[in-house]
């Protein structure tokens, strides 16, 4: 008994480890998707669109919270603006969907 | 069916020998197929660790003698339960459960993650790595399935572990110890990958928050436990164990908080890639503390074999992180600079210093014994003053830092700014002072400045939820925007909570040693206890022992019962403390019996412990704040699947 659930076992573990050759033993593309140059230029745009966003929406609610006099508030907030709207013009091709939460994301 | 779990464990082997050397492989030559092979090795190790673990848990509540597991740590007279928690009550068990729950974890990151594809394919052989050396230990060296002639009965479960809280505390602990190899995992699996990007960071920020929120409540419920059971009248005594467990959770979260600083400013990352490393490579070397016998410890059992096993891999695995962050460090600079001294980003590093000091101080206690034993030949101990010391020395500052945090903008914010903000939480705090000085709570220099730093953040925590309310027009908007910040504050409120309990308990309470005869009575903090006999353990075959029975008057009226008690086939005597709880004064009336042989005379240990309760009451309020930070954020995951999305195609 203790040796068939052994076997069962065992052969369950071969299966699923298998499992990818046997669902494409003739893949023909057998790479990783590795991110080309370009993917990760985007990657680095997207990241820094969205933590210049998010610089702009902290700014914003330290402002309101009273964290931050109104002087060093006008200060930054162009500033902030300037770099959000840099990286988001430096993205071109990213999808709408993208565009829509990270607007999301200045609210 | 121990050849089943020995079969088992054998099959988990090698399948995570597979996710290492396949998975490493097709992750360096880009190997599609063999990669998802890997991965599923993994979670095919979980599901044989699985097995094993039945197997195990079955023979455990069989009382199967033949197993020398069972034998050696459960009887025919333990309950049930306990003799189910004989699981993790011995050597062999325990590491079947680090294994267990590595698996676990391990299967279910990499699934879930998997649309990372390029950064998953390099974790998978890092998890492999470390569930390779845990089967390998307990294939080789200590097998819970070694087999005997089975004897009539086993040698029973040590009798400090016949505790409710032997149920839950040991699993909180590994889940929070295993939890932290995830974010591990990741780090290296970017650093491997040469992406050292946020996607790790976002991959692994609940499976950290979880991890450290597992091993914070496993240690109060393991203080609570200590405070109940153990019977001499405190909860934390700075044993090696303990701060085993105290040292992965400060460096976990000196990591949870200056990662946000990594995903605001993308700075600190190789700070990030340390902190993440060393809270690891500090939850392996509590194991090893644990289960060594290295130095002396209530929680070290006996001494054993792995021991050796355990530093090589501890070494191993420190020059592997350590070799992977040199080699990426270019990868890992920051390309912006802090702002300004005065800023939440600052105070995070401060935060961040004091963390990590106060980690790496408690870690030179831990190691002293050791080293003077290399050195001198002699083993010498640092006591409860030294970690005292360091502990309102980096605490203290840190109680106050969390005040001041929350109230700084990120990236500065001037002088005259911050001191308008601070002036409600500052005047809270004076006023709180007063008062406590006013009422006689200035005994305590220490005391008095804990409890005044608390009522600061206390202040600040309350400033904040008003002003965010006001700025978004309601609570729940505000916290449901910012569940992770918002979260994070009823945490702080819960240290706070902590804090006072351990300054009240500690600089405030009373402790009086009194000789009784039955019939006889002593007054302690307004209590009067009258001793009125024994009353003996009856028709309890895994038990003997005896109670002493006090009628209680004065601030409160009742009895109370404190106990010496005996396990079957265990010597050594465990205390059964006599404890009521006051929630309307905040205290506990705290009593412990010592009998004299052949006396009729008993030694009481009266304690009175203000606020003690708070530390418990924070260990709940610990758990539903980090659920709230790591619950679910819809609008987040939304942002997050796209902003990933490029990348991936």
């Amino acid at each position: 008994m203790t040796i068939a659930i052994g076997a069962v076992l065992a052969v369950l573990a071969v299966l699923l480890v298998a499992l990818p050759f046997l669902r494409e033993p003739n893949a023909r593309d057998d790479r990783i998707d590795q991110p080309t140059d370009a993917d990760l230029r985007t990657a680095a745009l997207v990241e820094e669109r969205d933590r210049a966003l998010a610089a702009l929406k902290d700014l914003e609610f330290d402002h309101r919270t009273g964290k931050i006099a109104d002087d060093d508030y006008r200060t930054l907030v162009p500033q902030l603006r300037q770099a959000a709207a840099a990286a988001l013009k430096a993205l071109p091709a990213v999808p709408a969907s993208s565009l829509g939460t990270a607007q999301e994301e200045a609210d | 069916m121990a050849d089943l779990g020995r079969a088992a464990l054998v099959v988990s082997l090698g399948l995570a020998v597979y996710a290492l050397v396949a998975g490493g492989y097709a992750a360096h030559f880009g190997r599609r197929r063999l990669a998802g092979s890997a991965r599923n090795a993994l979670v095919a190790c979980f599901g044989s660790t699985l097995v094993a673990a039945v197997v195990l848990a079955a023979a455990l509540v069989r009382h199967d003698f033949s197993f020398v597991y069972v034998a050696s740590h459960t009887n025919r007279t333990l309950p049930k339960i306990y003799a189910l928690t004989a699981f993790w009550g011995g050597q062999e068990g325990s590491l079947l459960l680090w294994l267990l729950v590595l698996s676990g974890y391990g299967a279910l990151a990499v699934v879930l993650n998997r649309r990372l594809q390029d950064l998953v394919t390099w974790v998978v052989p890092v998890i492999g790595g470390i569930a390779t050396f845990f089967a390998f230990v307990l294939v080789a060296v200590a097998s819970p399935f070694d087999t005997q002639t089975a004897p009539v009965d086993g040698a029973g479960l040590t009798p400090s572990l016949q505790n409710p809280y032997m149920v839950a505390h040991p699993p909180m602990l590994y889940l929070g110890y295993v939890g932290l190899a995830v974010p591990f995992a990741f780090a290296a699996g970017a650093m491997l990958s040469g992406r050292t990007d946020e996607r790790w960071i976002v991959a692994t920020r609940r499976w950290t928050l979880a991890a450290w929120m597992f091993l914070g409540f496993g240690q109060i419920l393991g203080a609570h436990w200590a405070y109940v059971e153990v019977g001499w009248g405190g909860y934390y005594a700075w044993d090696p164990v303990e701060n085993a467990a105290l040292m992965p959770w400060l460096a976990a979260t000196a990591f949870l908080h200056s990662v946000m600083i990594q995903e605001r400013k993308g700075m600190l990352k190789v700070w990030n890639m340390v902190l993440v490393a060393l809270a690891f490579e500090l939850s392996v070397f509590g194991t090893f503390l644990t289960r060594s016998g290295v130095v002396n410890s209530i929680h070290s059992f006996s001494k054993s074999p792995i021991g050796g096993w355990f530093l090589a891999f501890v070494v191993i695995s420190s020059l592997f992180s350590l070799g992977l962050i040199l080699w990426r460090l270019p990868l890992l600079k920051a390309r912006t600079k802090l702002e300004s001294a005065i800023s939440r980003e600052a105070a995070f590093l401060y935060n961040n210093l004091l963390l990590v000091a106060l980690c790496l101080t408690v870690l030179w206690g831990v190691l002293f014994p050791i080293v003077t034993q290399l050195v001198t030949g002699e083993t010498r101990t640092m006591g409860r003053p030294y970690y005292d010391f360091f502990l309102r020395a980096f605490g203290l500052p840190l109680l106050l830092l969390m005040g001041i945090g929350p109230l700084i903008a990120w990236r500065k914010t001037s002088v005259r700014a911050l001191a308008k903000t601070l002036v409600w939480p500052v005047a809270t705090s004076v006023v709180t002072g007063i008062v406590l000085v006013v009422i006689g709570s200035g005994s305590s220099s220490p005391g008095l400045i804990a409890y005044t730093f608390s009522a600061f953040v206390l202040g600040t925590i309350g400033l904040e939820l008003v002003r965010g309310t006001r700025a978004t027009g309601s609570l729940l908007t505000l916290v449901a925007r910012n569940r992770r910040r918002y979260g994070g504050y009823v945490v702080h409120a819960a240290i706070v909570l902590l804090a006072i309990g351990i300054a009240g308990s500690s600089a405030y309470g009373t402790n009086r040693e009194v000789k009784l005869r039955p019939g006889q009575s002593a007054s302690v903090a307004g209590y009067t206890l009258t001793y009125t006999g024994v009353d003996p353990i009856r028709n309890d075959p895994n038990r003997t022992g005896e109670y002493a029975v006090l009628n209680v008057t004065g601030h409160w009226q009742g009895t109370l019962r404190s106990g010496s008690i005996t396990y079957t086939g265990f010597q050594e005597t465990d205390r059964d403390v006599g404890i009521k709880t006051d929630w309307l004064r905040a205290e506990d009336l705290y009593v412990i019996a010592d009998f004299q042989n052949g006396s009729n005379v008993v030694f009481f240990d009266v304690l009175v412990k203000p606020l003690v309760n708070l530390i418990w009451v924070a260990a709940i309020i610990f758990v539903i704040g980090s659920l709230i930070a790591l619950w679910p954020d819809a609008r987040e995951q939304r942002r997050l699947a796209t902003r990933f999305a490029p990348a991936h195609g």
